[in-house]
């Protein structure tokens, strides 16, 4: 019940390289999947609201000024893990990350 | 006595009785990891130096007398999905197999403070997305109790390495089941707090809004001890919270409890050994005094497809931070990259870097989220998933616990399932409901077929951990494996 041009336009919005292979696994795959998913259209839903979270979350709000809190967290990040993050990235040029070219 | 059979408690007494060292004790351990790994293959770093320092300084502490904690170098292991500062992390995937944890997750830190010592950091499915921890992408880890079976997952690795004596006791994660599962096919225990019981800071996020950290253990009480270290409210984490009510102090009158069990999770398909065990179990219950109450929970046939619908669709979002550029398997750097636009890093850092189940659950989650789908499937699922929690709510307005069993399956052969994505979700059938309602919910070893072990699910109302800890007791005084 999915084509293969569906999942090839997934795999796009998804970023995500697939193989031609993979292409006809995935239109199987999902398909079975969502075959067994669709039991939820059985159920009615009118009227009833969504649930993104088990308990209700509310914004956690502040001050828009340098809280002390924040303040810890900046102290926390001493040189030397600024160091850690920097050499966790594949390219960096002068303490900054490099990005392939966007704009021709 | 052999130091690496101990349970937390019995850690604690040899530790300040001076019978052992925490150094000796270590080293018991890391001797035994050596032994076991050939077999168990439950870790997937082991930091003998970390750990014995760590052991070091646990032993400085006893001496001066200042035990102020039962965890005080005790010999712990951490799901590869919780960041150890310092060493690698790499929640089960290749896209993350260097990468170095540059701070300490919450819990991580919270272990810390009480001197635990951190012996490695165990196996699990890839972003802990599956039962049985094959899909990690370096190796599948083996069930102690049958060597051809898995462990169950996603925190597999944690819970063959308590069941296998490797570590006293060890941290997972639990998004649809991955605590509760590993810890029944293992014969050990396994809590799932309630959703923010326990901060998620330095968790690697894989679908957030169910999500949590929790604890395995050889024993009721050591599932406590670990609990009350690593919950509370984490200002890094804003869904986190700090329990108010303490059951704990209340003693638990087992005359006076009445406890549900959903009529909806004896259907077929639960294999027939298993329902013998779980129906023994509550038999047992009834006999010290409890009061068993059928109950209904007339979406559970649904909640397994909603599950599966919101799981993927959080995943996909989340792990489109992998994207070869910050940190990660990057295909960025490669000889012929100068050729490369920006979107062939993406499309091929990500193409190598995940493995099959995860590249399914992004399809899947992506589709589910994408126009024209979004109503009919996410939407959809989210409405379910208010339905389900409202069928938690009814019932614990009669009962205060609700029993079921942890999966309707024995711990399967390695490869049985591995090959069938859709016979593998229905493993998580019991648990995931939990999961979209945020309960808490422990994993009890209450009896085995053969040689393999039998979980009993006892779910309990949010942050109520402390009673169905207190229920769990009630069962594990009358019954060892």
């Amino acid at each position: 019940m999915i084509k293969r041009e569906e999942v090839q336009h997934i795999a796009k919005l998804a970023r995500l390289g697939i193989t031609k292979k993979e292409e006809e696994k995935f239109t199987k795959e999902l398909s079975s999947i969502l075959d067994y998913i669709e039991k939820l259209k059985e159920v009615d839903i009118s009227k009833i609201e969504p649930t993104s979270h088990s308990f209700k979350i509310e914004n956690v709000m502040r001050e828009d000024s340098l809280p002390s809190t924040l303040q810890t967290v900046l102290s926390r990040l001493k040189i030397e893990r600024i160091k850690k993050i920097l050499e966790l990235m594949p390219e960096t040029k002068n303490g900054y990350l490099k990005v392939k070219s966007i704009l021709k | 006595m052999s130091l690496a059979k101990l349970t937390i408690t019995q850690a604690y007494n040899g530790l300040k009785k001076k019978e052992f060292s925490a150094l000796e004790l270590c080293k018991a351990y890391l001797d035994r990891i050596k032994e076991k790994e050939k077999e168990v293959a439950a870790f997937l770093t082991v930091n003998e130096d970390l750990a014995l320092l760590q052991a070091k300084k646990a032993d400085d502490l006893i001496s001066t007398g200042k035990m102020k904690s039962y965890l005080v170098g005790i010999p712990s292991a951490i799901k590869d999905i919780i960041l150890v500062e310092g060493v690698r992390c790499t929640a089960g995937s290749k896209i993350l197999e260097n990468y170095i944890a540059p701070y300490d997750a919450t819990v991580t830190k919270k272990l810390r403070s009480h001197n635990v010592v951190i012996l490695g950091k165990t196996n699990l499915d890839e972003f802990a997305m599956g039962s049985s921890t094959e899909n990690s992408a370096f190796k599948p880890t083996r069930n102690p109790h049958d060597l051809s079976r898995v462990p169950g997952g996603s925190s597999g690795g944690s819970a063959a390495a308590v069941a296998a004596d490797e570590c006293i006791f060890a941290l997972g994660s639990d998004t649809g089941g991955s605590i509760r599962l590993p810890a029944s096919f293992c014969g050990v225990v396994g809590l799932k707090p309630t959703y923010g019981a326990v901060s998620r800071y330095g968790l690697i996020a894989f679908a957030s809004s169910l999500d949590q950290i929790g604890p395995i253990t050889k024993t009721v009480e050591d599932c406590q001890i670990v609990f009350d270290a690593i919950k509370g409210k984490d200002e890094m984490d804003s869904t986190s919270v700090e329990i108010k009510s303490k059951v704990k102090s209340q003693k638990l009158e087992v005359n006076e409890l009445k406890i549900g069990v959903p009529k909806e999770y004896f259907v077929k398909g639960i294999d027939p050994e298993v329902e013998k065990v779980i129906k023994e179990a509550i038999k047992k219950y009834e006999e010290f005094g409890v009061k068993i109450e059928e109950i209904s929970l007339s979406h559970t046939e649904y909640a397994l497809s909603a599950y599966y619908i919101i799981n993927p669709s959080e995943a996909s979002a989340n792990l489109a931070r992998y994207d070869g550029i910050k940190y990660g398997l990057s295909k960025a750097r490669n000889q012929d990259s100068k050729n490369k636009s920006l979107l062939d890093v993406y499309f091929e850092s990500r193409g190598e870097g995940f493995g099959p189940e995860v590249r399914r659950r992004i399809m899947l989650g992506t589709y589910s989220l994408s126009s024209g789908y979004y109503q009919a499937y996410y939407l959809r699922a989210q409405k379910v998933r208010t339905l389900v929690r409202n069928d938690f709510e009814k019932a614990f307005k009669k009962v205060e616990a609700i029993f079921t069993p942890v999966s309707p399956f024995l711990p399967f052969k390695i490869g049985e399932r591995i090959s069938d994505p859709l016979s593998m979700y229905l493993v998580d059938i019991y648990t995931a409901s939990i999961n979209l309602a945020g309960l808490p919910a422990l994993s009890l070893p209450v009896g085995k077929v053969g040689n393999l072990p039998v979980g009993l699910q006892i779910i309990g109302k949010p942050f109520e951990e402390n009673k169905i800890l207190e229920i769990g007791k009630v069962f594990e005084k009358s019954w060892k494996p």
